[in-house]
């Protein structure tokens, strides 16, 4: 009888360790996300989503690196050369296998972002092995496609979404 | 640990006293029985605490200047340099003092290596150090942030993106380790606070670590147990003191030469130019100190086990204790260890030197082999030297090879060895 007692006891009490702890754990968790939160992009980081640059005085060749989200984007405009170039190369081949057809939708236009996937340095315009980009940080060379040919970065530069306003205007974001 | 009863002899130092017994931690303090054999290497402890004080010291009064914003940090600095008074001595001695730092750091660090100060019972003395090393180099990362130079730029994008290594969630932790989607002024500000912010989380660590030392008395060159106190000690005050003043002095003279003959050469030119988002330094590389580990990062041709291996690289050393299987401490009385000891002096040299150069050709090669030795040395030599080596017998007391007994000709080599290292 005594022993049933103490038995009814002890669970009521472990019921009592658990709801208090788990209520606990809730209260702690909710008072710290904030604190956490916090340092997440807020509203007027956020808010600048979007650029719109003015392509119209850009020549066959020529590239352009405009600043998005405190970041930078190229804007090349491809010979018909380097688009050949880029088309020609063997998917299997390549690290991170990506059809320049799904990259640049308008094959003359290659917008991505200016940034190396490896540590996120800026890779220079027309050099490397592959005449397309060149990051000096640590030495990773991209082709004309912007694609990672050699080098420590794991992943293509990345193509950010973006549409033609009209002929001559590209918007970013 | 002194064991008697200590009574301030004042009457008021006494009520005082009884209430809060500072008196008797100040007593502890001076009486501390040291090893009479401890070297010059031993004085570092004292030389990083003042250097730590330093750096609080001048931060303080450089922050009071100083504006932590995108906008107008880089103008803020040169403020500082040009138009405050005294502006540029307390800025060189703050940029220079973290150099110092790290140099009296490494010099305590590898100190603890040669005399095995890391082994029972003094394991977790020398974890508190590691967990400091790791503090002053986030410390010293975010502090070369702040003049928002080029440098202070690229080598905050380079280091935070180290995080977007992380498998699935990389890329979110990033965005919220700046606040947006690149390093920009919300980084900034983060970076200030937390620089602010460490160096007072480092001095509660020293207090941790000085405590703990106290607790079983330093280790000393000979490496053996020791009574305390003895014949074999010394009080602290004033036998120590003397000698770390006289070292810190020494010290000082270094530190000075520096700050007022070439201030800026620990430093980066392009840290000069303003911050520019879209234009990527040639060649980005970071201060010194930091360089061993760089070259680690960078001999790894994949980006997350880079990571892995330029983390591992420091934290192998918390584990130090339990991987050098010796029971002989000083490496006075190892005689196969000695030598391991200086191969990894230069191992480290090296990668230091291939990580200010760039990341291809020969240097890769040298920094991949160093790279490699370094994690053998820990993981391999080490556990093996601990049953495969035959050590010098060790004096029963430090006093013993002093007043008579035979001299240690190998405790004599070695001092020799560390002579020479000091020019």
């Amino acid at each position: 009888m005594s022993d049933q007692k103490d038995e009814k006891k002890t669970n009521r009490r472990d019921f009592l360790f658990t709801a208090t702890a788990a209520a606990g754990v809730v209260g702690v968790g909710a008072a710290v996300w904030p604190l956490v939160d916090q340092m997440n992009p807020d509203a007027s980081v956020k808010a600048l989503a979007s650029t719109e640059v003015d392509v119209s005085s850009m020549q066959p060749g020529q590239s352009l690196t405009v600043l998005w989200r405190g970041k930078p984007v190229f804007i090349k405009r491809r010979t018909d050369d380097e688009i050949k170039k880029a088309r020609a190369v063997d998917i299997n081949d390549l690290k991170h296998p990506e059809k320049d057809e799904d990259r640049a939708k308008n094959p003359e236009w290659l917008v991505m972002l200016g940034i190396c996937t490896h540590l996120g340095c800026v890779p220079l315009t027309d050099k490397g092995d592959y005449d397309g980009w060149f990051c000096p940080c640590h030495g990773s060379h991209y082709d004309t496609s912007g694609r990672i040919r050699k080098g420590p970065a794991p992943t293509n530069m990345e193509i950010p979404k973006y549409e033609f306003v009209n002929t001559n205007t590209i918007k970013i974001g | 640990m002194s064991d008697h009863e200590y009574t301030p002899s004042s009457k008021f130092g006494k009520w005082f006293n009884d209430r809060l017994p500072l008196l008797t931690l100040a007593n502890h303090l001076t009486d501390y029985p040291t090893p009479k054999n401890l070297n010059y290497w031993w004085t570092f402890g004292g030389i990083l605490t003042f250097c730590l004080i330093t750096q609080i010291v001048t931060g303080l009064v450089l922050a009071m200047h100083y504006i932590a914003h995108a906008d107008m940090a880089f103008s803020s600095v040169e403020h500082i340099m040009r138009d405050v008074n005294y502006g540029w001595l307390l800025r060189y001695v703050h940029a220079n003092g973290a150099s110092m730092f790290f140099l009296a750091v490494y010099i305590h660090i590898f100190r603890s290596l040669f005399y095995g100060s890391y082994k029972s019972p003094r394991e977790i003395i020398w974890i508190l150090g590691i967990i400091i090393y790791l503090l002053m180099m986030a410390a010293a990362f975010m502090g070369y942030v702040l003049p928002w130079g080029q440098m202070s730029f690229w080598g905050a994008t380079v280091i935070t993106n180290l995080f977007s290594a992380i498998p699935f969630v990389g890329e979110s932790i990033t965005t919220w380790l700046w606040g947006g989607y690149s390093v920009d002024n919300p980084t900034l500000t983060r970076f200030f606070t937390l620089h602010y912010l460490i160096p007072f989380l480092i001095l509660g660590l020293v207090v941790l670590h000085i405590w703990a030392l106290h607790v079983p008395g330093n280790n000393n060159p000979v490496g053996i147990d020791i009574k305390k106190p003895s014949k074999d000690t010394v009080p602290f005050h004033p036998y120590i003191v003397i000698k770390d003043a006289f070292a810190l002095l020494m010290f000082c003279i270094v530190f000075a030469l520096f700050v007022f003959y070439q201030p800026n050469i620990l430093g980066h030119a392009d840290n000069y130019i303003e911050a520019d988002p879209l234009v990527t330094p040639a060649h980005i590389v970071p201060e010194w100190y930091l360089l061993p580990f760089y070259a680690i990062l960078r001999s790894v041709p994949d980006k997350l086990m880079g990571v892995v291996a330029m983390l591992s690289a420091i934290l192998i050393l918390a584990a130090l204790p339990w991987l050098d299987t010796s029971k002989v401490r000083s490496a006075v009385f190892r005689p196969l260890f000695r030598q391991f000891y200086w191969i990894l002096v230069a191992d480290v040299l090296i990668l230091g030197y291939v990580g200010a150069m760039p990341a291809e050709g020969l240097y890769l090669l040298i920094a991949r082999v160093a790279t490699a030795y370094y994690f053998a040395h820990f993981l391999i030599i080490l556990p093996v030297l601990g049953w495969k080596e035959k050590t010098t017998p060790l004096p029963l007391s430090i006093t013993e090879p002093v007043l008579g007994g035979s001299p240690n000709l190998a405790a004599a080599r070695s001092d020799e060895k560390i002579e020479k290292t000091i020019k």
